[in-house]
C-alpha cells in the first residue's frame, strides 16, 4: 500500500561498514506445535520451504522461516503478500491450537554489508559473531534493546527489531561503523 | 640531576624528537618515551604533591604502580585529570600539568600541612570533626571540601567516542613477558583460540631490561621472533595498551584498551572496553618491587630499584650521577651493575642482609662498587631532591656510621606477584616465607560455571623470581618444553619491613608507606596500638592502599607492619581485599556508546515525527516519548493544555494512543487464562465486544487495567498500560509457562504492529463518516464495540472505547501507514475543529470523569477495593490472581485509605502528593495522617482544581472538609466529594 | 556475570541477556489456603549458602522462562531444565549429590 512507510523509510549510513534499514519486509509470528503435519504443511506453503531447525532460518528467494523458540517460528515473506499468507497459514493451521499473527509493521529490519560488517555487531552484541554460523538465527540484544539477527550473505548481517526503536537501533550500528573504529584494522 | 644519557633507549626513537608543554613550559622528548621519561630526561623530577601533607614528589616507579606523579593532561575537552605520566604515552603536542599545589608546584602554600604532620595522625579526621554535630556542616565541611579531591574536574563535554567489544576465546592470556608469551605460544600451538593482552605497548615486559637470554638469544630478539609466531597464527589475537582490569563470575573479564591516547583527535574512538567472556584465563602479569621503609624514602630521587633499572635501558634516562642502592634481595644488583656499565657512579649498594655473597653481590664487587652488609638508611637528605643519604647498621636504631653523597636512591625490599586478577573472583593466596611474598595458591583458584578453576597464575605472577623459573612455570602449567637462559642463581631475601629495625618515633614518622595518601609506618602503628586489628579497618582509618593506586606499592609493607605491631604472622594478618579494575579505566569506556541519542532506547511511536514537528512538548512514558501537548507559538504549557482540554469537550481531539499495549491471547483455554489474569471475568465476553479489566500481582495489589475485546470464539486482544505492555505480556507468558503449563494458551505482544489513534469529542463521529468505508453509527457500532473494516482506505479496527467520557473511537491501523493515517485524520477534521491532544489533556479528561490511572492512583500498595471498583471484581469466580491476598485481614480491613474525589474550598489546584492530616502526633512527633491526594489538575472546563484522593473512611465522609497542609506552611481547605466531577450521567460518551 | 544455558534454545546466554525470577518450585496457594500456607507461598524464600533453584528467563533470546541449580557460594552452576515440571529431574539431584556430598537433599 503506498500508504506504508518502513520505520526509518530506508535511512542509510556508509561507514567502516555499510549500515541500512532495510525498507518494508513482511514477517509473520506462527506460535504453535512446530512438529506437527499441519505446521510442516502451512510454512511450507508459505515460504516452500521445511521447518527449520531449532535456532536457525532458511531463506529461498525472499520468502523463509526462522526458528524463534521451541514454539513460534518466524515467516517471512514480501511486505505485500504478508496479508495473504497470514490468512493462508490461519487457514491450513485451522482445528490446531496455534496462533498467526501479522508482526510487518511491529519490527524493522536492518541490514549490515562489508568485511568487516561483524566487528559492527561485535561492539554491541554479547556474541560470538565470528562463530556464527550462516543460516544461525541468534535472539540476543543489540546495546539496550532485543533483537534476532543472522549472517544473511557473505559479509552481510540481517538483525530484526522492534518498531518504536528502529532510530535507537540505527544510532547504535551508525555509531559502531564509524570509519576510524574497526576492532582489527588492516 | 636526572639526565638523557648520549647512548642507548631501546625504545626510544632519537630520530623523532616530540614536543610537549609542562606546566605550561616548553620540554621535549622523543618518540618512545613515556611523560615520565621524557620529564626525567630533562631534569624535571619534582612531578607533584602529596594528598595530605602537600610532600614535594618524584617519580617512584616507571610503570602502573606508580603513586606520586599524577598529572592533568590534556587541555579543554580532552582534559583528564590524575594521569600517570609512567603509563603516559608521549605525543607531539602533549600538554601535562601538575595538581595538588598552589600557586605553583615549586612553591606550596598547602605543604604547611607538612610542618603540622605530627598533629595530622592516622584517624585525625574521625577523631576531630566529631562535635559539635552543627560545626560538621557549616564549619568541617567547607572546610574539607575546599581541600578534598585530586586534580580537578573536567569542565568541558568530552570530546572523544569510547565504545565496547564482546569477545570470546578458550583463552585469554594476561600480560605480555616472556611467560605470558610463552603460555600464548603454548596455547596457541595447541590449537586454542588465544587472546593475549598487554598492558603497554611493548611486548616482552622486563626480560629485556634485565639482559636476559632465552635460547642462547637477547630477550628482545625471541620477543620478536616469538611475536612474529603468533602473528601468524589464525587462532590467536594480539593486543597491546589493553589491560586487563577484573577477572568476574564464569570467566568474565574485562579490558581496557587506550586506542587514541597517544595520538588524540585521530578520530579513532579513545577507549575500548573488552567485554570478554574466557573459558581459561592466564595471569601472567608479572611482580611489582616494593619500596624501603626508611626515614625520607619519599623524597624526589628516591626510586624503585627495578624502575632505574626501566629508565636506564628503555629510555637512555639516568636519574642521577651518583646512585646509592639499597636493598634486601640481589636483584637490586641489577640496577647497580647497569648504572655502572652505563657510565654512572654507584657509591655503594646497602644491603640489609648480613651476608650477601650471590653471583650478582659479586660481580658488583667485582666491578669494584662497594658493597656495605647488614647496613641501612637512616635517614635520606634533602627536600625537593636527594642530597645523600646516612647509612646505619640494620640491626640498630638509626645512628649514623657514615654519610654518603648521592643524588638518587635505587631501593629494593622484594618483589611482590601480581595477583589481582587471580583474587578478584575468589583465587587465594599463601604467604611464602621463605621469598616473602604472597603468590597464588594453585589449589584453590578463583572458580567458573563448571566449579573448576578458571584461571592459572604463572611466571612472576606465580611467584617465579628468576627466568629459569618463569619458563619451568609455564612449562609445567600448560604443556611444553621450557627454554634455556642465561639466568644466575639468587640468594634468598631477607624481609625488612623497617629500616633501620630499631627506628624510633622520629624516624617511623618520615617513613612513607602510602605515598599517595601520606600513610606512614607511624600511622599503622598507631592504628595497631588504638586497637585496629582487622587489615580491612585498619585500612579505612589510615587511608592506606585507598589512593588511586590502590596500594599497589604499599599494601604487604604495611599489613608487614600491622602484623608486627600485632604481633602475628604475615598470614594471620591478611590482605586487603582486591578490587576491579586493576588501575583506573576512563568513565567513558564504562559507558560505551550509551551517550547523546543512544544513551537509552527511546520509543516512538509512527507519528513522532510529525507531533515533533508540530510543537509537541514532550513527556517521557516508561521509555516511550508522548507528546504532553501541543505548545503553539507564543503559548504556555499551562495554556496549551487547557485549549486542548476545551477543544475535545467541544469539538474534536486526536490522541496518538499508539503507545497503549496490545496483548493477542489466544487458544481453547485463552478465556480460562484471562479469567485468572483478570479480577472479572473475560470467557463470557461475546464476540465483539470489549470490556474493562483489572489486572492484580498475587499480593493483590492493582497491576495494570486497560479494556479486553473478543476478537473470535478462542481469541481475545488486551490492552494494557502504555508502560505495562512489556511487563504484562512477560507477566502472562510466566503463569503459561512455569504453573499452567497443560493450559493451551498463545500469546503475542502486538502493541507495536499498529498505530491507535483515539479520536474523542462531540464531533467524532462525524470524522470518520467523512473518512467513509464503514458503519460507525451508534447502531452499527454502539459503545464497548469494535468492528473491523475501512476508513478513508486504510484497513482500520476501530473501537467505541472511552477514557474520556466523550463521544471516542480509538482506531487501530497498520503501524507502517500511521503516520498516512494520522494526516487524513488531522486533515479531515479540520472543518469539525480536530486539534491534536496530550497527555496530560488526557489525564484532565479523566479526572473530571473520575476514572482511575494506574501509577497516579495506584502505588503498589493500593488494591481495587480501595478505589472503589469492586464492580470489576468478580464474586463468583473461585479464584484470580491477587484473589486470596485480597482476603487477608489487612486488606479486607474497613480503615483502608479510599478513593473520593477532593475540591479545594477556594477552587485552588491541590498540591500533588498532598497528605490529609488528622488529629495529633505519631510516636515520632510527626502529624497523624488520614489521606493523601492521588491526582490534581486545573479543569478548564470547570474552571477549579479537581483531584482525586485516598481518605480513610473516605466515601462515608461526603462534603467534609480536610486539612491539607502545602508548601511553605500553607494549610489548603477541601471537601471530599464525588469523584466523578463531569457528567455524572454518562450521556456524552453514549450518543 | 553469570552464563546459563537455556535448555529451550541451547543458548549459552549472558547474565544480560538473562532475566532473574526468585527461587524456583513454588507450590501456589489461592483462595481456601490457610493464611501461614499463603504467607510461606507468598513471602518466605529460601536464602541457602550453596545448592539453590532458580527461575530464569531468556528474555533477550527465546521468551522462555527455564530453571537453573547453582551454588550461591561459589556460583557453580550444576544444570539448568524447563520450567514445567514441580522439582528438579532425579538426575540432576544425583549430579548435585556426588558434587556436594553434604547436600542435604532438594526439600
Amino acid at each position: 500500500m503506498s500508504n506504508a512507510i518502513s520505520a526509518l523509510d530506508g535511512k542509510a549510513f556508509v561507514g567502516f561498514a555499510s549500515v541500512s534499514e532495510a525498507g518494508l519486509q513482511g514477517m509473520i509470528t506462527v506460535r504453535g506445535d512446530l512438529k506437527s503435519a499441519k505446521m510442516k504443511k502451512a510454512v511450507k506453503a508459505a515460504t516452500g520451504g521445511d521447518i527449520p531447525a531449532p535456532r536457525r532460518i532458511a531463506m529461498k528467494g525472499n520468502k523463509g522461516a526462522g526458528w524463534m523458540s521451541p514454539d513460534e517460528l518466524l515467516i517471512l515473506v514480501p511486505y505485500a503478500d504478508a496479508k495473504v499468507t497470514v490468512e493462508a497459514l490461519a487457514a491450513t493451521l485451522e482445528g490446531e491450537h496455534a496462533l498467526v499473527a501479522d508482526v510487518s509493521d511491529a519490527r524493522a529490519m536492518f541490514r549490515i554489508k562489508g568485511a568487516k560488517a561483524a566487528e559492527v555487531l561485535m561492539k554491541l552484541c554479547p556474541v560470538d559473531l565470528p562463530k556464527l554460523a550462516e543460516g544461525e538465527l541468534r535472539r540476543t540484544r543489540v546495546a539496550q534493546v532485543a533483537a534476532a539477527l543472522w549472517k544473511s550473505g557473505n559479509d552481510e548481517f540481517t538483525l530484526v527489531s522492534f518498531r518504536s526503536v528502529a532510530s535507537y537501533v540505527f544510532g547504535a550500528l551508525e555509531t559502531s561503523a564509524q570509519p576510524g573504529s574497526e576492532i582489527f584494522p588492516a | 640531576m636526572s639526565t638523557r644519557l648520549s647512548k642507548g633507549g631501546r625504545l626510544i626513537d632519537r630520530t623523532k624528537p616530540l614536543n610537549f608543554s609542562f606546566n605550561g613550559r616548553r620540554m621535549a622528548g622523543f618518540s618512545g618515551d613515556t611523560l615520565a621519561s621524557a620529564l626525567l630526561g630533562q631534569d624535571q623530577m619534582l612531578m607533584g604533591r602529596s594528598f595530605k601533607y602537600h610532600r614535594p614528589r618524584g617519580v617512584v616507579a616507571s610503570g602502573a604502580e606508580e603513586p606520586n606523579a599524577l598529572v592533568g593532561l590534556g587541555l579543554g575537552a580532552r582534559f583528564e585529570p590524575n594521569q600517570r605520566v609512567t603509563t603516559t604515552e608521549l605525543f607531539d603536542g602533549a600538554s601535562a600539568a601538575t595538581q595538588n599545589h598552589w600557586p605553583s608546584l615549586d612553591f606550596d602554600v598547602g605543604a604547611i600541612n607538612n610542618s603540622f604532620a605530627r598533629f595530622l595522625p592516622a584517624g585525625f579526621y574521625y577523631k576531630t570533626f566529631m562535635f559539635p554535630r552543627f560545626a560538621w556542616k557549616h564549619v568541617f565541611e567547607p572546610i574539607i571540601r575546599q581541600s578534598a579531591g585530586l586534580g580537578k574536574v573536567p569542565q568541558e563535554r568530552d570530546a572523544d567516542r569510547y565504545e565496547y567489544a564482546y569477545a570470546f576465546a578458550d583463552l585469554v592470556v594476561v600480560g605480555g613477558g616472556i611467560a605470558g608469551l610463552q603460555a600464548a605460544l603454548q596455547a596457541g600451538r595447541d590449537g586454542k583460540r588465544v587472546l593475549l593482552v598487554e598492558q603497554t605497548a611493548h611486548w616482552g615486559g622486563r626480560a629485556p631490561v634485565d639482559d636476559v637470554e632465552i635460547d642462547g638469544k637477547p630477550a628482545d630478539e625471541w620477543v620478536g621472533k616469538t611475536i612474529e609466531a603468533l602473528g601468524k597464527m589464525e587462532n590467536v589475537t594480539l593486543r597491546t595498551r589493553t589491560m586487563a582490569s577484573g577477572l568476574y563470575d564464569h570467566g568474565y573479564l574485562l579490558a581496557y584498551e587506550r586506542i587514541a591516547d597517544h595520538t588524540p583527535g585521530d578520530d579513532r574512538p579513545r577507549h575500548r572496553l573488552w567485554r570478554i567472556r574466557a573459558g581459561h584465563v592466564v595471569t601472567a602479569t608479572g611482580a611489582i618491587e616494593r619500596p624501603l621503609s626508611f626515614a625520607g624514602n619519599d623524597i624526589p630521587g628516591v626510586m624503585l630499584a627495578g624502575a632505574v633499572r626501566d629508565y636506564l635501558v628503555n629510555w637512555a634516562v639516568s636519574p642521577g650521577d651518583r646512585t646509592v642502592i639499597v636493598t634486601n634481595n640481589d636483584d637490586a644488583y641489577r640496577t647497580a651493575l647497569a648504572l655502572h656499565d652505563a657510565g654512572l657512579i654507584v657509591p655503594a649498594i646497602i644491603d640489609a642482609r648480613t651476608s650477601a655473597k650471590g653471583a650478582l653481590p659479586e660481580a658488583a664487587r667485582a666491578k669494584g662498587i662497594r658493597v656495605l652488609e647488614g647496613r641501612g638508611i637512616a635517614k635520606v637528605k634533602g627536600t625537593k631532591r636527594v642530597t645523600g643519604v646516612s647509612v646505619c647498621t640494620q640491626a640498630g636504631e638509626g645512628a649514623e656510621l657514615e654519610f654518603i653523597a648521592c643524588d638518587a636512591v635505587a631501593m629494593s625490599g622484594g618483589w611482590s606477584p601480581v595477583v589481582h586478577l587471580w583474587s578478584h573472583c575468589g583465587g587465594k593466596l599463601i604467604w611464602d616465607t621463605e621469598r616473602a611474598m604472597f603468590r597464588p595458591d594453585g589449589t584453590k583458584p578463583p572458580t567458573g560455571d563448571d566449579g573448576k578453576g578458571m584461571a592459572t597464575a604463572v611466571g612472576c605472577a606465580n611467584g617465579a623470581l628468576t627466568t629459569d623459573e618463569v619458563l619451568a612455570d609455564v612449562a609445567k602449567q600448560l604443556g611444553g618444553k621450557a627454554a634455556k637462559t642465561n639466568a644466575v642463581a639468587e640468594s634468598p631475601i631477607e624481609p625488612v619491613w623497617i629500616m633501620p629495625q630499631g627506628a624510633g618515633p622520629e624516624l617511623k614518622m618520615k617513613m612513607w608507606l602510602d605515598y599517595q595518601n601520606d600513610v606512614k609506618v607511624s600511622d599503622v602503628q598507631l592504628a595497631a596500638r588504638e586497637g585496629y586489628q582487622s587489615v580491612e579497618h585498619t585500612k579505612r582509618y589510615t587511608t592506606l592502599g585507598m589512593a588511586t593506586d590502590q596500594g599497589k606499592l604499599s599494601n604487604i609493607n604495611g599489613l608487614a607492619i600491622l602484623s608486627d605491631s600485632l604481633h602475628q604472622a604475615i598470614p594471620a594478618t591478611g590482605t586487603t581485599t582486591f578490587r576491579p579494575p586493576y588501575t583506573p579505566i576512563s568513565m567513558g569506556a564504562i559507558a560505551g556508546e550509551a551517550r547523546g541519542e543512544i544513551f537509552q532506547p527511546l520509543r516512538r511511536t509512527p507519528i513522532h515525527e510529525w507531533h515533533d514537528a508540530n510543537g509537541a512538548y514532550w513527556e517521557p512514558v516508561g521509555l516511550w516519548r508522548r507528546p504532553y501537548c501541543y505548545q503553539r507559538p507564543g503559548e504556555s504549557v499551562h495554556d496549551a493544555v487547557n485549549r486542548e482540554v476545551k477543544n475535545t469537550r467541544a469539538a474534536l481531539g486526536l490522541l496518538d494512543a499508539s503507545t497503549l499495549g496490545k496483548i493477542l491471547v489466544k487458544g481453547p483455554d485463552a478465556g480460562k487464562f484471562l479469567d485468572m489474569l483478570y479480577t472479572g471475568v473475560m470467557s463470557t465476553l461475546p464476540i465483539g465486544k470489549c470490556r474493562y479489566g483489572l489486572m492484580c500481582s498475587e499480593n493483590g495489589f492493582l497491576s495494570d487495567d486497560g479494556v479486553v475485546a473478543r476478537l473470535s470464539e478462542d481469541t481475545w486482544l488486551c490492552h494494557t498500560t502504555s508502560g505495562g505492555a512489556d511487563r504484562i505480556h512477560g507477566w502472562m507468558e510466566d503463569w503459561l509457562q512455569c504453573e499452567w503449563w497443560d493450559w493451551k494458551v498463545y500469546t503475542a505482544n502486538l502493541t507495536e504492529e499498529y498505530a491507535q489513534v483515539a479520536v474523542v469529542g462531540p464531533n467524532a463521529r462525524k470524522l470518520l463518516e467523512k473518512l467513509g468505508g464503514m458503519d460507525v453509527s451508534k447502531e452499527a457500532i454502539p459503545f464497548m464495540e469494535w468492528r473491523d473494516g475501512t476508513l478513508g482506505g486504510f484497513r482500520a479496527r476501530v473501537f467505541r472505547i472511552s477514557f474520556s467520557g466523550e463521544l471516542s473511537y480509538e482506531v487501530a491501523v497498520p503501524a507502517s501507514e500511521g503516520r498516512a493515517f494520522w494526516d487524513a485524520l488531522h486533515t479531515a477534521g479540520q472543518e469539525f475543529g480536530a486539534m491534536p491532544y496530550g497527555t496530560e489533556c488526557l489525564h484532565v479528561l479523566r479526572a473530571e470523569k473520575g476514572f482511575i490511572m494506574i501509577g497516579d492512583e495506584t502505588d503498589g500498595t493500593v488494591i481495587p477495593q480501595d478505589l472503589n471498583l469492586n464492580w470489576a471484581i468478580s464474586k463468583k469466580k473461585a479464584d484470580y490472581l491477587g484473589k486470596r491476598a485480597q482476603e487477608r485481614s489487612h486488606m479486607a480491613s474497613p480503615d483502608r485509605w479510599k478513593l473520593v474525589g477532593l475540591e479545594s474550598l477556594d477552587g485552588s489546584v491541590l498540591p500533588e502528593g498532598a497528605y490529609v492530616v488528622a488529629d495529633g502526633v505519631n510516636s515520632n512527633g510527626q502529624r497523624n495522617v488520614q489521606g493523601r491526594v492521588t491526582s490534581t489538575y486545573y479543569s478548564a472546563n470547570l474552571g477549579k482544581g479537581i483531584a482525586m484522593g485516598l481518605v480513610k473512611h473516605g466515601p462515608d465522609r461526603m462534603g467534609e472538609v480536610l486539612d491539607l497542609p502545602g508548601d511553605g506552611g500553607k494549610i489548603f481547605k477541601a471537601r471530599i466529594v464525588d469523584q466523578v466531577f463531569y457528567d455524572k450521567e454518562g450521556a456524552k460518551q453514549n450518543v | 556475570m553469570l552464563t546459563l544455558e537455556c535448555p529451550c534454545c541451547g543458548v549459552k546466554a549472558d547474565e544480560t541477556e538473562l532475566q532473574a525470577g526468585g527461587e524456583a518450585h513454588l507450590k501456589r496457594f489461592g483462595p481456601g489456603a490457610s493464611d501461614e500456607e499463603f504467607d510461606g507461598y507468598m513471602f518466605s524464600r529460601k536464602n541457602p549458602k550453596g545448592v539453590h533453584f532458580e527461575r530464569w528467563r531468556h528474555s533477550y533470546g527465546c521468551g522462555k522462562w527455564f530453571l537453573a541449580a547453582r551454588c550461591t557460594a561459589t556460583l557453580e552452576v550444576f544444570g539448568t531444565y524447563p520450567a514445567q515440571t514441580s522439582a528438579p529431574p532425579a538426575d540432576l539431584i544425583a549430579k548435585i549429590k556426588a558434587k556436594r556430598p553434604t547436600w542435604e537433599g532438594y526439600q
